[in-house]
């Protein structure tokens, strides 16, 4: 369950010091519990509300609703206009184009980086890192005159495209990182053996970097996922909405008359999230707690 | 395809060496040495990225330079007007100062308590306690679901007039209001969303503390310091580096927040513009006024405020983060 704990065959007078007072431990179990309870009391409160008839969502505070309303989830998908299903779809394409695009890119790039001397190699690192406390809302503007100009706005491409360009340095980080760590002798064996370093890349680093690639697929899905500014400032018909755009539809119409169908795509919304934290909880914490760290 | 080749190699190392070998393997270090250096190799990997950060980071930095001096429209051609965007901005435009108040506040109450929080957490499930991949995975979530616009709506419902958090309040006899829609209030429930993200510093905290030294503890218990004491005499001071890393993180994550202020006061910034947080307006006046000339000019104060912001950082913290080395 937990990797970053280590292993404890032999305990030290200071460790038994601590682990023996078994008061201690119940105070300290119920304090996480406490903090454990309000951290996941407000999502338990939209799941409850989400099934809860509208009358009742704000009226009876406890989260067993006293009679379920499953409608409220088939309202709120056929939505006003287009259906949920459409915002699903879109959001699938974007956050796939821009899965792709980050793998490659920042693949490509961090191998460059982590293998290769070339001239100026420390000041293109230094700008990359740069590029990492750069704010998006800084290049928001030119950077949507641009796509504007090439007529891509109300596309997916804005959102995909520059994904393919390594924008999100902060993975091509995380990979430079965990490439060094892959001994140079495989690339110097495959070397030896006549292979280019395109061929090193693909058939040496690639596989081996796969921690690496999922941490970034994952983290890339969530984000682009939720990413609701740059959506917000690109797509601007209903028929490429993508799913947060889909919810705050909800905002504008939801007039006190519809609360239960907005807590059910809401609750629906958070669903693939959620589904990603369940399966790769571990890796999840650890990809983050570890790619700060060995900077 | 490459077996041919290897036989070859493995032939040349039974054999003894004759000049011409040593030759071979010389042209062979030479070759290895060139491939370090990679000829054209690396600028081809990294062509992807140099499209990147050429046409989308520093010619739309220099683009909204430019842009920030003029009038632009989007539709018509830019306008040349000088410093007009920013004299404006600092002296004729109220909005913009409640934006810079909104953020600051936010900036300098949610940053603090959301560090402290995680630290505080990240202390308590720093032991080999029952469950506590669960506790961990139960704080981190709310980090990884917090940018979602659907958080922001439930945000917005608890803490509405007839929410969750009055609900809440009702158990204590105390009688809420209407937190939102409250222009004292609304943004405090914009920071404690932020606080209720900690896990992400949370999680960056406890690896920190899992690779602090046993045995300064041990030594310190030993000689009877108190817990409060080993916090703040070694604890602290050892964890230093790691605070610096989470500080400058969450600064520049908080001046960017935008969805939950957008969602909230439904793209208002309302009310009174207490919510107006700064990428907020900056999107507002871009977007929606189509006034991108000032809008260009917002963005370069916001980002040379964030550098200064981490430029003090990092001198400040040769005064106070202590490196092993």
């Amino acid at each position: 369950m937990s990797a970053i704990t280590p292993a404890q065959s032999t305990k030290s007078p200071f460790q038994k010091l601590r682990s023996a007072t078994g008061s201690r431990r119940v105070l300290i179990h119920t304090a996480l519990i406490g903090v454990a309870i309000v951290m996941l009391y407000p999502l338990l409160w939209m799941l409850s509300s989400s099934l809860k008839p509208d009358t009742e969502i704000f009226t009876q505070p406890g989260l067993i609703p006293s009679s379920l309303r499953p409608e409220n989830y088939s309202e709120g998908w056929s939505g006003s206009g287009n259906s949920f299903s459409l915002y699903i779809t879109n959001s699938l394409i974007v956050t796939i184009g821009a899965v792709i695009g980050n793998v490659i890119s920042c693949s490509l790039a961090a191998y460059a980086f982590a293998r290769f001397e070339f001239r100026g190699k420390k000041i293109w690192f230094g700008l990359m890192l740069g590029t990492l406390m750069l704010p998006t809302q800084a290049v928001l503007i030119p950077q949507y005159t641009i796509f504007y100009n090439l007529t891509w706005i109300n596309t997916f491409l804005p959102l995909i495209v520059p994904k393919f360009l390594a924008v999100d340095a902060f993975f091509i980080f995380l990979m430079v990182q965990f490439i060094r760590s892959i001994p140079r002798e495989l690339d110097q064996a495959a070397m030896m053996d006549g292979a280019n370093p395109f061929q090193i890349y693909w058939k040496i680093i690639l596989p081996l970097m796969k921690p690496a690639l999922i941490t970034t697929t994952i983290f890339t899905f969530i984000w682009t996922y939720d990413d609701f500014l740059h959506q917000l400032v690109y797509l601007q018909q209903n028929d490429k909405f993508t799913v947060p755009l889909g919810l705050t539809l909800f905002l504008d119409q939801t007039s006190g008359s519809s609360y239960g169908a907005m807590f059910a795509m809401s609750t629906l919304a958070l669903l693939p999230t959620l589904i990603c934290f369940l399966i790769f909880q571990k890796r999840l914490v650890e990809g983050l707690a570890t790619s700060g760290m060995k900077g | 395809m490459t077996t041919a080749k290897t036989d070859e190699v493995v032939k040349e190392q039974a054999a003894p060496a004759t000049p011409s070998d040593q030759r071979e393997r010389d042209r062979m270090r030479r070759r290895l040495a060139r491939r370090r250096g990679g000829g054209w190799w690396p600028y081809a990997f990294l062509a992807p990225w140099f499209v990147g950060l050429f046409g989308l980071t520093i010619y739309p930095m220099l683009d909204s330079l430019y842009l920030s001096f003029t009038n632009f429209d989007l539709l018509t051609p830019a306008q040349w007007v000088g410093m007009d965007n920013y004299s404006k901005m600092f002296a004729d435009d109220p909005v913009f100062w409640d934006s810079v108040h909104a953020t600051l506040l936010y900036v300098v109450v949610s940053v603090p308590l959301k560090l402290a929080l995680a630290l505080g957490v990240a202390m308590l499930l720093n032991r080999d306690l029952r469950g506590i991949g669960l506790y961990r995975a139960a704080f981190y979530l709310p980090s990884l679901l917090g940018g979602a616009v659907a958080i922001a709506i439930v945000w917005r419902q608890v803490f509405g007039g007839d929410g969750l958090f009055n609900d809440f309040l009702a158990w204590f006899g105390i009688k809420g209001q209407d937190w939102i829609s409250s222009p004292d209030t609304a943004l405090y429930t914009l920071i404690l969303l932020a606080v209720w993200q900690f896990g992400t510093p949370m999680v960056i905290f406890l690896a920190g503390l899992k690779q602090l030294p046993k045995d300064v503890f041990e030594a310190a218990a030993i000689d009877g310091a108190t817990p409060v004491t080993r916090f703040f005499r070694i604890t602290l001071p050892l964890l230093t580096p790691i605070v610096f890393f989470n500080v400058v993180l969450q600064i520049i994550d908080a001046f960017k927040t935008f969805t939950p202020a957008f969602v909230i006061s439904n793209g208002s910034g309302g009310p009174l513009n207490s919510t107006m947080l700064y990428s907020l307006y900056l999107y507002k006046k871009g977007f929606t006024d189509l006034e991108m000339g000032y809008a260009s000019a917002l963005a370069w104060v916001l980002f040379l405020v964030i550098a200064g912001f981490t430029a003090v950082n990092f001198i400040a913290s040769r005064y106070w983060v202590h490196y092993d080395d």
